[in-house]
């Protein structure tokens, strides 16, 4: 089965491996060499390319690092590199960059201005805060931030008279984006779907697993599972939220009715990864992956998320995700089972939600340790209660007893003092590259702390804690 | 003026080593190593690699022709290992095949045994076993033993700094192809071309003059591609010589992280002397320079370190030892400062312990000792034109430091979660190689008879936009458009014998040359047109040649005809090397600068003490440009190179374990900044001076000073650490990582 998109202004249909990386398609096969290598794991952003979906007649673009997209999950898309945003002259993102100096030696330029031309052509709302929120996967060792930060400005100025009804025309009539951007719905209706093969690897995002094995999986026969992802992967009814496993982080982040449940969703969210890492990467590969880190399952833990799997044979279960671990990614799972759904109750009125992570670098990190909580309370009483907590032992874990004790327990500062005891009781932290022992204890601490600090101010201070 | 480059940059247009066009029938070669930091080499089995469909051939150290050297400085260290291994990541040799997947699918194939030898991470436990690169540096000035009775305060500490990845975002590589006659041509992407020639002539056993290196522009190089960017061209030019065909060399991320040195780890300890008037009178310093397995550049950055152990401060007692010690890491090599970061890293570190223990300001202390005209240094320099007080009165006077600690101090007084820190970062930064042999250089220039002009200089472009000052350069004497200017890429063939670009004089060094070449052309031309004009005064502007008098004119295009006709030679090749510099290395006495370079910096850090996290609020800055040449080019260097200053200081942690394994060994476990780490507000003001003569057109090198700004990002946040935990006693080891910063938060020691 041949894989077929649109690449600039070509449509491209290739024999290729559907394993093979979307980023050595594009600079071995299609020799365009303005999409650069810097890493091969989604962490420099120097290969960042826009991804467009067609959805109601319209596209839709999102910045995704090509190092760590398969090939068959493009099919069907438009693919911008570099090359396909260049118009005679510079368009207004490039412009930009020249004039605020933005670019010093060059080589992680070409990814900025992709990323910024995603975010010229997506964003509903632009602003200074959303624009600097485009290029947060996109690294500058050189490093011109501040001059960038500059030629965002300019860029964020520049389109405050854009023309909402008419988004694309507007913006091809003021040198953001080339002309033959117009064509390309016209060009994408024309693709049929891909039948995935049948892989022995099921794969969604492949944010992980290709960071690790690009190699291995470029020449083996994958089950493709996010290629057929829709516009509608989230649904939600009388408060409860299903989730296609497929669904991406940036979905999530960006689901208004999620956020208004959990106030603050957005800037949990944007703790996870870079934006176009959260663009490709889903919900259920990160529950797959079963990194004892993971955000987003530390997230759902705590949120007493469902997982719903289906086997080849189509015989469905429904588990409770916090009965999924069983050891350092060891999962209560058969082989051919792969995970079609999660949900969770949104909180109500009663419940509130935080979630913490602290890592060397605030964004584009992983976390040496994380932690999220939902608490029900009636005044200092709390009635329910479930924290989770990551990076302290071989699983992505549930603190049960210390949720467990919680329970009917007044918010003070005793109590507190008291749970972060048996706290330290249920988690086995190792000494790694995200740190200590010790200082994973101590954060531990801190950030159980901080869950309370942030919800119930009124009810115990930091100092009382610390 | 905006960097020439910027216009391919954003395009995506400009090329860089992995972008060359290939060549058809181009082959691709990827070193293999053995997972050990030290051993000695039993066997290494190559046969099921070797049979694998796709794979050309494996070179070992047998197969070398030359030399099995590749050292700079001192040849200690081999292209492969043939015996014994020195550090995790050494190649042992060289597996090329029809694609770097396939030459990678070989490479798990490969088994190599030895016998494990005892590894050796630290630089204190390699001095104690005499293991060294060279012997013992000290620098001495006044009578340091008299001294200490002078003083009313004195004290000890120890200083650890760690090293920093250089991230280049573009990985090492290099391309080469067979040329005829045995020659062959090398696209490297290396701040040294002819380190890079005369390493594969001594590998290949060639004369250098079959050897041609062309380097186009580097994706960022900050030192990691001077010395270390000769192996992997070495290894492509091996291949491409005993295959006949043309081989390329691109380092996968974590092959180049694994594979290549950072720059140096150092342990040192002080030992500080002051006056009641805090008056620094004494101080005694000993530096382990965590060298890695061999040499590579660390005798140099070692001297370095001693040429700036007292900053930019006045000491007038000073004794400063330095040991390059010989560890089981790769070898250590240039990082913008080279050396100098960490020798100020540890006096700075000095004078916050001495402040902490006499109970002043750090800032009290660095006001009251820094150096003035007149002043010598502990390597025998005097100074002349200062401006250290003047650029710390300026800061002061634009920043308004005393309103700076009084809100900080209100601000830690009405908080208990946020502390805020601040720093006073004053450098002092001496431009030249202080390897007086290496500061020279050439420019060739060609004027073309249709009037359009080339450079070659022997400068690399890597970003820090010395190609846009060159063109400057040649615009302003010759009078024309930066369209009739263009730069080419430095080569071999074109500047013989080059300096690699680096220690910041770039554009001092090439660019006097270029300028010599530029004015003798000019007056060549000068001459062709006084034979029209007569003889009257003429000047070069707007593409134009006229007399003073406006009474004759004639375009630069009409000129350079007419020179033409006349047989003129519209050529030139053009030597400089910096004059007045010089340095006698046994009596570690001289005058090795051609001139100091001057700034200060306040930082400011909000510090979360629950978390250990921190933000920094604000970095200004009076920095002493001299008369910059181009404040676009020089405020990007000054802002970037205080961003990685900062990182360094930060959140960059460089990690091996026991085994001398790096842990830290991808950008998922090795973090530099990324927009949201820098600090919310960085304010550049220029220093009002008058820029040396040997700074080309007065305007000070700029490459290196402000990442030592990045320095005070350590002690900000240490001054916010102490202020919630007054009591604790905190050791000085950077990175001020957030786990190292929680758990000095919450130090309960003594």
């Amino acid at each position: 089965m041949n894989i077929q998109f649109v690449l600039n202004d070509q449509m491209v249909i290739t024999a290729n491996n559907g394993a093979g990386t979307l980023l050595d398609f594009i600079r071995y096969d299609a020799q365009l060499k303005g999409t650069k290598i810097g890493c091969r794991e989604g962490d420099c952003g120097a290969c960042t390319v826009l991804s467009g979906t067609l959805c109601n007649n319209q596209v839709h673009y999102k910045s995704i690092t090509s190092c760590l997209t398969p090939l068959a999950n493009i099919h069907g898309k438009h693919i911008v590199t570099i090359e396909g945003l260049n118009i005679s002259g510079v368009n207004k993102v490039q412009d930009a960059m020249v004039e605020n100096s933005g670019t010093q030696c060059g080589f992680c330029t070409p990814g900025f201005v992709v990323s910024l031309c995603g975010f010229v052509l997506n964003e509903e709302n632009p602003g200074q805060s959303s624009a600097i929120s485009s290029i947060d996967g996109n690294i500058c060792r050189c490093t011109g931030y501040k001059s960038i930060e500059r030629a965002v400005q300019t860029i964020v100025n520049d389109l405050t008279a854009v023309d909402k009804t008419n988004r694309l025309e507007w913006l091809i009539k003021n040198k953001f984006i080339p002309e033959y951007f117009e064509s390309i719905p016209f060009q994408l209706e024309k693709i049929e779907p891909l039948l995935s093969p049948a892989g022995n690897l099921a794969i969604a995002g492949g944010t992980d697993l290709y960071v690790k094995s690009h190699d291995e999986l470029s020449d083996m026969t994958l089950n493709f599972l996010s290629g057929h992802s829709t516009c509608d992967d989230i649904s939600i009814q009388t408060g409860e939220c299903k989730l296609k496993a497929t669904t991406t982080v940036s979905e999530l982040m960006n689901n208004t009715i999620i956020s208004d449940a959990i106030p603050g969703w957005y800037q949990y969210m944007k703790l996870v990864s870079s934006t176009p890492i959260r663009n490709i990467a889903t919900v259920g590969g990160n529950l797959i992956n079963a990194s004892p880190i993971g955000d987003i399952t530390i997230t759902l833990l705590a949120l007493n998320s469902k997982i719903t799997l289906t086997d080849i044979a189509k015989n469905q279960r429904t588990i409770h995700l916090h009965d999924f671990y069983k050891g350092y990614k060891i999962l209560d799972k058969i082989s051919d089972e792969i995970i079609m759904e999660v949900s969770f109750q949104l909180p109500d009125l009663h419940t509130k939600f935080n979630f913490e992570k602290v890592s060397k670098r605030t964004y584009l990190d992983i976390a040496s340790v994380n932690t999220a909580i939902t608490v029900q309370n009636k005044d200092q009483e709390i009635v329910q209660l479930r924290c989770s907590m990551g990076g302290v032992g071989p699983i992505p874990l549930f603190l049960a007893s210390t949720s467990n004790f919680l329970v009917g327990k007044k918010i003070t500062a005793a109590i507190l003092l008291e749970a972060e005891q048996i706290l330290q009781t249920e988690i086995t932290p190792i000494s790694d590259a995200r740190g200590q022992i010790e200082y994973k204890r101590l954060l531990a601490k801190q950030l159980f702390f901080s869950h309370f600090i942030t919800l119930f101010p009124q009810y115990v201070k930091m100092e009382e804690l610390i | 003026m905006i960097n020439i480059d910027a216009l391919n940059h954003v395009k995506g247009k400009s090329i860089y080593l992995d972008d060359i066009p290939e060549i058809s029938g181009t082959l691709y070669c990827l070193p293999f190593y053995a997972e050990t930091a030290h051993g000695r080499i039993k066997d290494v089995n190559i046969q099921a690699a070797k049979q694998l469909s796709g794979i050309s051939a494996i070179f070992l150290a047998e197969d070398i022709p030359g030399a099995n050297q590749i050292g700079g400085i001192i040849p200690d260290e081999p292209l492969f290992a043939a015996n014994e291994i020195h550090y995790w990541g050494q190649p042992i040799g060289l597996i090329v095949g029809v694609s770097e997947h396939i030459c990678r699918k070989a490479r798990k194939l490969i088994r190599i045994s030895f016998d494990e030898l005892p590894v050796i991470t630290c630089p204190r436990e390699a001095q104690k076993l005499n293991h060294l690169i060279v012997p013992p540096r000290k620098f001495k000035i006044g009578q340091i033993d008299k001294a200490w009775s002078e003083c009313d305060y004195i004290i000890e500490g120890t200083a650890d700094i760690n090293g920093q990845e250089h991230l280049y975002i573009e990985t090492q590589g290099a391309y080469a192809w067979p040329k005829e006659g045995g020659s062959l041509y090398v696209a490297s992407s290396t701040q040294g071309p002819t380190a890079v020639q005369r390493t594969i002539a001594t590998v290949l056993n060639l004369p250098m003059h079959k050897i041609e290196v062309n380097v186009v522009r580097l994706g960022g190089g900050f030192g990691g591609k001077e010395d270390q960017a000769t192996m992997w061209a070495v290894m492509a030019a091996l291949a491409a010589q005993k295959l006949n065909k043309p081989v390329k060399i691109s380092l996968h991320r974590m092959d180049d992280m694994c594979m290549t040195g950072k720059r140096h780890p150092y342990s040192s300890d002080f030992r500080i002397g002051l006056t009641k008037s805090l008056k620094i009178m004494a101080y005694e310093v000993i530096h382990y320079q965590n060298a890695g397995a061999s040499a590579d550049l660390s005798p140099a950055i070692l001297e370095r370190t001693l040429f700036h152990s007292t900053n930019a401060y006045y000491i007038p007692n000073v004794e400063a030892t330095a040991w390059s010690c010989k560890t089981n890491l790769p070898p250590n090599t240039a990082f913008r400062g080279f050396g100098g970061p960490q020798g100020k890293f540890v006096i700075e570190a000095a004078i916050v312990k001495a402040a902490e223990s006499i109970g002043v300001n750090p800032d009290d202390i660095q006001k009251a000792n820094l150096v003035d005209n007149g002043d010598e240094f502990p390597y025998g320099q005097v100074i002349e034109n200062a401006e250290a007080k003047h650029s710390w009165e300026e800061c002061d006077l634009a920043f308004k430091l005393d309103e700076i600690k009084h809100k900080v101090e209100i601000f830690n007084d009405s908080n208990i979660r946020y502390k805020k820190g601040y720093a006073v970062q004053p450098i002092c930064f001496g431009i030249s190689f202080t390897n007086t042999m290496m500061n020279h250089a050439r420019a060739l220039v060609h004027i073309y008879q249709d009037g359009s002009v080339v450079i070659s200089t022997g400068a690399v472009e890597m970003g820090q936009g010395v190609n846009t000052k060159l063109l400057q350069i040649a615009t302003e004497i010759f009078g024309i458009s930066p369209e009739k200017v263009r730069l080419e890429s430095t080569n071999t063939l074109r500047i013989a014998n080059t300096s690699p670009t680096a220690a910041s004089a770039g554009a001092d060094l090439n660019g006097k040359a270029l300028e010599i070449a530029c004015n003798t052309l000019k007056n060549r031309l000068i001459q062709v047109a006084e034979s029209n004009f007569g003889n009257k005064e003429i000047i070069f502007c707007h593409d134009q040649i006229k007399t003073t008098d406006n009474k004759n004119q004639i375009s630069w295009t009409a000129l350079i005809l007419l020179a033409f006709q006349q047989r003129v030679s519209l050529s030139e090749h053009a030597h400089y090397a910096t004059p007045v510099i010089h340095y006698d290395k046994t009596k570690e006495k001289g005058h090795p600068f051609a001139y100091h370079v001057y700034g200060t910096a306040i930082l400011e850090v909000t510090v979360d003490c629950l978390k250990g996290t921190y933000q920094f609020d604000s970095v200004k800055i009076v920095h002493d440009f001299g008369n910059s040449m181009n404040t676009d080019v020089d405020n990007g260097q000054i802002e970037g190179g205080l961003v990685q200053g900062i990182g360094w200081m930060t959140m960059e942690e460089i990690l091996y374990n026991e085994k001398g394994k790096l842990i830290s060994n991808a950008l998922s476990t090795y973090k530099v900044p990324d927009i949201y780490s820098v600090p919310k507000e960085i304010i550049i003001r220029h220093l009002e001076t008058i820029g040396p003569e040997l700074a080309i057109k007065k305007s000070k090198a700029v490459g290196e000073p402000p990442l030592m700004y990045g320095l005070g990002a350590y002690f900000a946040i240490r001054k916010a650490v102490k202020s919630f935990n007054p009591l604790a006693h905190l050791a000085f080891d950077a990175p001020y990582t957030p786990e190292k910063v929680l758990m000095d938060l919450y130090r309960r020691n003594k």
